[in-house]
């Protein structure tokens, strides 16, 4: 017994080493031009940015800056594609040119991962086990559904749209935006994406492999930029469809903007995601999921459970074990193997969690958070739980975004499906119990568009995944996901 | 001294659970091309070799069916993969076989490739596609996902060299079923090089396993065998298909024939040899 108590506090003494992945296998290039039929180009007004590696504030490339002008160019090209090429293909070409690209992504994840890293801040090991197989997995999941859409359920010979403007966040870049042209594509469409302004590059990235995939060109337009180039996108008379991930204010904005027009809309927005822990819920498995909920990928997850809604009866040992496992967070470079959380993406966004976090205690909430050592540079924020948090605070009622669990009670089923459903927002929830029948009667009545049972943060090409109200309306992934670009 | 080069010749044999044996009975028997000019001894199966080929169709089965869908598909990708860098040698082989010229040999190949990627992105949508959720009147979660039935034996088309093969046997593979095929009996080494594509494809051992020979011999060694679920009878018309299907009647086991009315995008051969596995889940505090 003493030895086994000795050789636990020398396992918990040891230290890491260092395990870093290399930057240079990034290949970065000193700047990008915008992707616009097929190949790159300079903007036509010559403005340009930087963006930063999040975890050192270095500089890691210059991007263009698309004017509105760019934006037309690239609209222009996508409808060019559409009528003389993309139009024209049979199902089975499509479905071809996708497993091209699923392939070529396979080919150079490792690549991908690391400049996903370096523009993001979140953890390679992230970026490397989850963002880029699963963009991978997403369009070789979509290549299959472009020869057989007779069967996906809306008809005989369903029709594509047109063109699509698709502006993604800055999260999971890539993922993003595999999720956008892989459907889109596979439908038949022809696209514009705009990436986030502080994370370009592996949609540049994904650019050179559409152009190793021989994709015709003026398919895919890529055009990097700050919002103006969003909304120019938005406003655009030849745009027939526009898919945005973001926050919901934004999302309200475009929203009104289309309102007027033709144009379809689907709009994967915030959360406010509620993990609910019976009693009776798998303690260890749990802990981990209540974990990986809110501080995989540093929070930055729109349906990450950032509330937690625990029963009273077991709410001390939950919380008692949540602050410990939260110490043991590795919290540091994200190029590093063994880092759990990495850096925030940006300053604007750290601003925005130190915000709501000093809400958090002037409105009476517990704080804990971790002590970890955060480095000098970059943009970084511990990991923190609030406990005694009540619903009217606004650490229980405003997205975060940022690695920051809020803890609350309940007593009964019905309790805790009202105070899950207490929020505008509806895009996922847990809930952890080993009572199947209880867990299909909560999930019945949580107004969410995923729900995780003893499990959380999942994500697969074949399942939909969306929101209902201010999280936004359609789907993707799935047989679903091919409804938002399909004229049905 | 290229024009005058002696060729090294092919033995072509059998397919059984990974490895590539001669027939246990020794026997071979001659196969032409399309004019009748020497193609090959190819070997000649027995009743034996197909039992060891159900044996380890069965043996491999569960490991089939149990990788993700997502990996099947990958795998059944690559054979196409294979295939489209192998695509000159298929060529000249369906060429020999059905007596094509080099260019409609070569758009045979092409249709076979694609119809390869179509059955790839087949394997993690039959679930959605066949599947569903059943708003049954209680207080139950009620979901139904298609399974499959399990070992499939299939008399390949004695036609349609490559094509017919590959629609035959991607089906019910792409559904998550093993088979043993009975190749083509006057055209079987197209898909026997096929065959040997699997072989890099990560197809695992057991999945795919093909038995060239007499067709009339073997197949109902096939259609009474207790431990095959299913049987495809592209390869066989009229009373024999009949006498087939009787035979088969004994272990109630899912009969396909083909129809004249298929089209490339029926799935009728993919939904042939799919169980609907119904379950009842109570919803309840």
């Amino acid at each position: 017994m003493t030895e086994k108590k000795l050789a636990n506090s020398q396992l918990g003494s040891l230290e890491y080493d260092p395990a870093p992945e290399s930057a240079s296998i990034a290949r970065l290039k000193p700047s990008y031009g915008l992707f616009i039929g097929g190949s790159f180009s300079d903007p036509s007004k010559h403005e340009q940015f930087v963006t930063l590696n999040p975890a050192n504030e270095e500089v890691l490339a210059t991007v263009a800056q698309a004017s509105a002008g760019d934006v037309d160019a690239a609209v222009a090209a996508a409808r060019h594609a559409y009528e003389t090429a993309w139009s024209k293909t049979t199902g089975a070409e499509r479905s071809k040119y996708l497993f091209r690209i699923a392939r070529l992504i396979q080919e150079r994840a490792r690549e991908l991962a690391v400049v996903e890293t370096l523009d993001n801040g979140k953890p390679i090991r992230e970026s490397r086990d989850v963002d880029v197989p699963l963009a991978a997995a997403h369009f070789f999941y979509y290549a299959g559904w472009a020869d057989k859409l007779d069967h996906a359920g809306f008809g005989a010979d369903p029709r594509p749209i047109g063109v699509a403007g698709q502006i993604i966040p800055w999260n999971f870049p890539l993922l993003m935006a595999a999720w956008k042209l892989a459907p889109a594509l596979a439908a038949g469409n022809t696209c514009v994406l705009k990436p986030a302004e502080t994370t370009p590059l592996s949609a540049l990235i994904l650019a050179e492999i559409l152009q190793q995939a021989d994709l015709p060109p003026g398919v895919v337009n890529i055009v990097t930029g700050n919002g103006t180039t969003g909304a120019a996108l938005v406003d655009h008379p030849g745009v027939d469809k526009i898919a945005f991930t973001g926050s919901t204010n934004v999302g309200r904005l475009i929203q009104q903007r289309v309102a007027s027009s033709q144009k379809r809309l689907t709009l994967e927005l915030g959360g406010k995601g509620a993990n609910i822990v019976f009693e009776d819920a798998p303690i260890d498995e749990m802990i981990e999921g209540i974990i990986d909920g809110i501080f995989f990928n540093q929070g930055h997850v729109c349906c990450a459970g950032s509330r937690l809604l625990v029963q009273e009866s077991i709410a001390d040992e939950v919380l008692r074990r949540l602050v410990r496992r939260v110490e043991q967070l590795r919290v540091g470079d994200p190029m590093d193997k063994n880092t759990d959380v990495g850096a925030i993406n940006s300053a604007a966004q750290l601003a925005r969690i130190q915000e709501l976090t000093a809400f958090g205690e002037r409105e009476g909430a517990t704080r804990y958070t971790s002590s970890c050592v955060l480095p000098e540079k970059g943009y970084w924020f511990a990991p923190t739980i609030f406990a005694d948090v009540s619903q009217s605070h606004r650490i229980a009622r405003e997205e975060i975004f940022g690695p920051v669990l809020s803890v609350l009670t309940f007593r009964t089923p019905e309790e805790a499906v009202a105070k899950a459903n207490n929020t505008n927002y509806g895009l996922a929830c847990g809930v952890w119990s080993e009572k199947g029948s209880r867990t299909l009667w909560v999930a019945q009545r949580l107004r969410a568009g995923v729900i995780w049972a003893n499990t959380y943060n999942r994500f697969d090409p074949t399942s939909p995944f969306g929101g209902v109200r201010e999280s936004g309306f359609g789907r993707e992934g799935g047989r679903h996901g091919l409804e938002a670009y399909l004229n049905v | 001294m290229s024009d005058s080069r002696l060729d090294v010749r092919k033995t072509y044999k059998l397919l059984i659970n990974g490895a590539f044996p001669r027939s246990e009975s020794g026997r071979s028997y001659e196969v032409t091309t399309a004019t009748g000019e020497f193609l090959a001894n190819v070997a000649q199966g027995s009743r034996k070799d197909l039992r060891d080929a159900v044996a380890a169709a069965r043996a491999a089965q569960a490991k089939w069916w149990g990788s993700t869908a997502y990996n099947r598909g990958q795998v059944i990708y690559r054979l196409a993969e294979m295939a489209e860098s192998r695509r000159a040698e298929l060529a000249e082989h369906v060429a020999f076989a059905e007596g094509l010229s080099a260019k409609k040999a070569q758009k045979s190949v092409s249709r076979a490739i694609d119809r390869m990627v179509w059955y790839a992105g087949w394997t993690d949508k039959i679930a959605q596609v066949f599947g569903g959720a059943n708003p049954v009147a209680g207080p139950f979660f009620n979901f139904s996902l298609p399974t499959p039935s399990g070992v499939v034996a299939v008399i390949a088309s004695q036609d349609s060299s490559l094509e017919g093969f590959v629609d035959e046997v991607l089906a019910p593979i792409s559904a998550g079923n093993t088979v043993v095929v009975i190749s083509s009996e006057r055209r079987p080494t197209p898909s026997i090089l096929l065959g040997e594509m699997t072989a890099t494809s990560d197809f695992p051992a057991g999945v795919l396993n093909i038995v060239s020979g007499i067709t009339a011999e073997l197949a109902p060694t096939l259609a009474s065998h207790e431990d095959v679920d299913g049987i495809d009878l592209a390869g066989v018309v009229g009373d024999e298909a009949n006498e087939l299907s009787i035979t088969a009647a004994a272990s109630i086991k899912r009969v396909f024939r083909p129809n004249e009315n298929d089209t490339a995008t029926t799935t009728r051969r993919l939904r042939a040899f799919i169980e609907i596995s119904t379950v009842w889940h109570t919803i309840g505090q």
